[in-house]
């Protein structure tokens, strides 16, 4: 969306070296790259200089409240998700907002322009880019727009890498999100790991001339049909489904249902379906103020519909109980995100799942209050 | 109050380690400036000048463990415009809260050869469970940040800033992967008050608790994780019983284990 124009699709194939020639580039041209590697015991975003940074042979086992990495995979992209998306850059954990300065003309207000930084993200999940889309409609609306998001989302170069397999968490094939994205990406590689190659799909004028001036070579159709199938195999292999059918209608006459507190019992109301949700974008204004009272400042942190600050208004707390907070964010995600946004919350990619410490499914949980409709 | 007056700062010491209240002097780049602004009138770890009383600002350290402290700590709530309470043992009892949930006279007479010369209470207790505290800083020991913004908003007249969601949220905001979901490890993260900043599962290991319960806590669905994780009935009571044993939640739940109570997990 950032980009411009949309051109005809085009495909190419892509060597390794190449794809190492496509990330000099991109450095060149001032971008910072984003992308999968190994850390801490899993698959987690950071800067990658080369496909050497990339985590080749890696991949992770994920289940309700389990993530495990193995080391007994093929290709460069052979993970599932990384335990982050894009949101801890486009919309970080902490963002400064401005500053103030006391002397002996009284205070000042000192804006914090927007970040100049240039991302490129290499190897985003389609899921993760439609949550990019979800995000813009959230930051990007007028009259109401982030500046701060603005400029980050503005200046992103985006890669997707094509999902040729699902996970037991995964359910994009639900949410319409994944496994293939057909738009939206400056570049789209699937990945063909028994021989080193990608099909690269050109997305953007600015994708085009960043390979052009790699010098590609057109792939031949088979190539493009082959990706196509293994896109299709792994929306064969989707752990998890979600029935969407009048969904969000069923789900806004749940408000009074037992699953609620049931559910609380689970609950540790701890956040972090929230914070590794690539959609989630709720966030708490701190201010600061140094000893001497001449300095202060003012920053957004994420903070989420499960902590009791983010309901308290004058007079107290509006969501005391855990089950009224998983209520909020599970009905906020599936069904009042609708009403607000014209879309859904959820793009399926299953973090809210893997990353809850005592696995509470939101698949399973909207199933059961559908039934109890 | 005179207005070129500096408020006076006095720091108190009751059944603790000192760590706490030596969070100040670690302030190292901050001192000059808190020295600048406040009046130093009662710091045995840093002067041995002490400035008469009244005190506009009193940071206490320390449990209740003695009838004799019993006693001062209200002279010192007298004395005191603001009494803020730092660290787990003012808080919550602290470590030596163990005692609470035993006899106390038989640790007397197994550890000192002249039992008769020891006055001390059946329970270590909290300074709020004795006299009226207006804010309490969290840590075992307490964050020196937080101690700077517990002092800068108490000089501005406001609220602390010191969130009380879980470690978790932290884990999150500084990128730190998950201990318990990666690697099965037992973590009290999702039942702890934040303000560490998520210092020990960025070290690979599980949280230890020692902030204590944050608001909203949900301790046993947590123990029944950590059963479900092989984690033996002794080892969670004692998870709980750490250096906030005698918080209302963490209580309960080391006695609810002690009783073989808990939930299943699905």
């Amino acid at each position: 969306m950032s980009a411009g124009t949309t051109t005809a699709p085009t495909y190419r194939t892509l060597t390794v070296p190449q794809l190492d020639q496509l990330l000099s580039a991109l450095c060149k041209e001032g971008y910072l790259t984003i992308g999968p590697t190994v850390g801490d015991a899993a698959i987690v975003y950071d800067e990658i200089r080369s496909t050497k940074d990339l985590p080749r042979g890696y991949t992770d086992e994920q289940e309700a409240g389990s993530y495990r990495l193995r080391e007994n995979a093929q290709g460069y992209f052979a993970y599932i998700t990384p335990v982050q998306s894009a949101k801890q850059y486009l919309h970080p954990p902490r963002q400064h907002l401005w500053e103030a300065v006391k002397d002996s003309e009284g205070f000042h207000i000192l804006p914090d322009p927007p970040a100049n930084t240039r991302y490129a993200f290499v190897g985003l999940r389609p899921c993760e880019l439609r949550a990019i889309e979800i995000q813009d409609r959230v930051f990007l609306t007028e009259p109401f727009v982030a500046q701060h998001y603005k400029a980050l989302r503005q200046a992103a170069f985006l890669i997707v890498a094509q999902c040729t397999r699902a996970g037991a968490t995964c359910f994009c094939q639900s949410m319409g999100t994944g496994p293939a994205a057909r738009g939206g990406f400056d570049l789209a590689l699937t990945e063909f790991p028994e021989e080193a190659t990608f099909l690269l799909e050109i997305g953007t004028p600015r994708g085009q001339a960043i390979v052009d001036a790699i010098g590609c070579a057109e792939a031949p159709e088979e190539m493009v049909e082959q990706a196509r199938a293994r896109q299709s195999q792994a929306a064969l292999q989707m752990g998890r489904r979600l029935d969407t059918e009048e969904l969000p209608k069923q789900l806004g006459s749940s408000y009074s249902s037992g699953r609620w507190e049931q559910i609380a019992r689970r609950c540790l109301s701890c956040g972090n379906c929230t914070m590794v949700c690539p959609t989630c974008f709720c966030t708490n204004v701190e201010d600061t103020a140094s000893l001497t009272g001449d300095h202060a400042g003012r920053w957004q942190r994420w903070d989420s519909c499960f902590t009791s600050e983010l309901s308290y208004i004058h007079g107290g707390v509006v969501r005391k109980s855990t089950a009224s907070r998983y209520r909020q964010w599970l009905l906020h995600k599936l069904c009042t995100w609708h009403e607000q946004f014209g879309e859904s919350g959820c793009v399926g990619c299953g973090r809210c799942i893997t990353w809850c410490p005592v696995g509470i499914d939101i698949t399973e949980e909207a199933q059961a209050l559908r039934q109890a409709h | 109050m005179s207005k070129t007056r500096k408020p006076k700062l006095a720091v108190w010491k009751f059944a603790s380690c000192d760590g706490c209240q030596l969070s100040l002097l670690d302030c190292e780049d901050e001192l000059l400036t808190v020295a600048s602004i406040l009046e130093i009138a009662n710091f045995a770890e840093a002067t041995r000048t002490v400035l008469k009383g009244p005190y506009d600002l009193s940071l206490v350290e320390g449990s209740i463990t003695t009838p004799h402290d019993a006693e001062r700590i209200h002279q010192i709530r007298r004395m005191s415009k603001h009494l803020v309470t730092i660290g787990a043992c003012a808080n919550a009892g602290g470590i030596q809260a163990l005692r609470n949930f035993r006899d106390v006279n038989e640790f007397i007479s197994a550890v000192y050869a002249s039992p008769e010369f020891i006055s001390t209470l059946a329970k270590s207790t909290p300074i709020s469970d004795h006299v009226h505290v207006d804010f309490e800083l969290r840590g075992c020991p307490i964050d020196k940040k937080q101690l700077l913004e517990v002092v800068q908003a108490f000089l501005q007249g406001r609220k602390p800033r010191t969130p009380a969601h879980s470690v978790c949220v932290e884990c999150k905001l500084r990128g730190t992967v998950c201990v318990m979901v990666s690697k099965g490890m037992p973590c009290l993260g999702p039942v702890t008050y934040a303000g560490c900043g998520a210092l020990c599962p960025s070290y690979h290991r599980g949280c230890f608790g020692c902030f204590g319960p944050k608001e909203t806590v949900n301790t046993a669905s947590l123990a029944a994780w950590l059963a479900s994780h092989g984690v033996s009935r002794i080892d969670r009571v004692d998870a709980f019983r750490g250096f906030s044993a005698w918080s209302d939640a963490f209580r309960k739940e080391s006695e609810a284990q002690e009783r073989g109570e808990g939930v299943e997990h699905a």
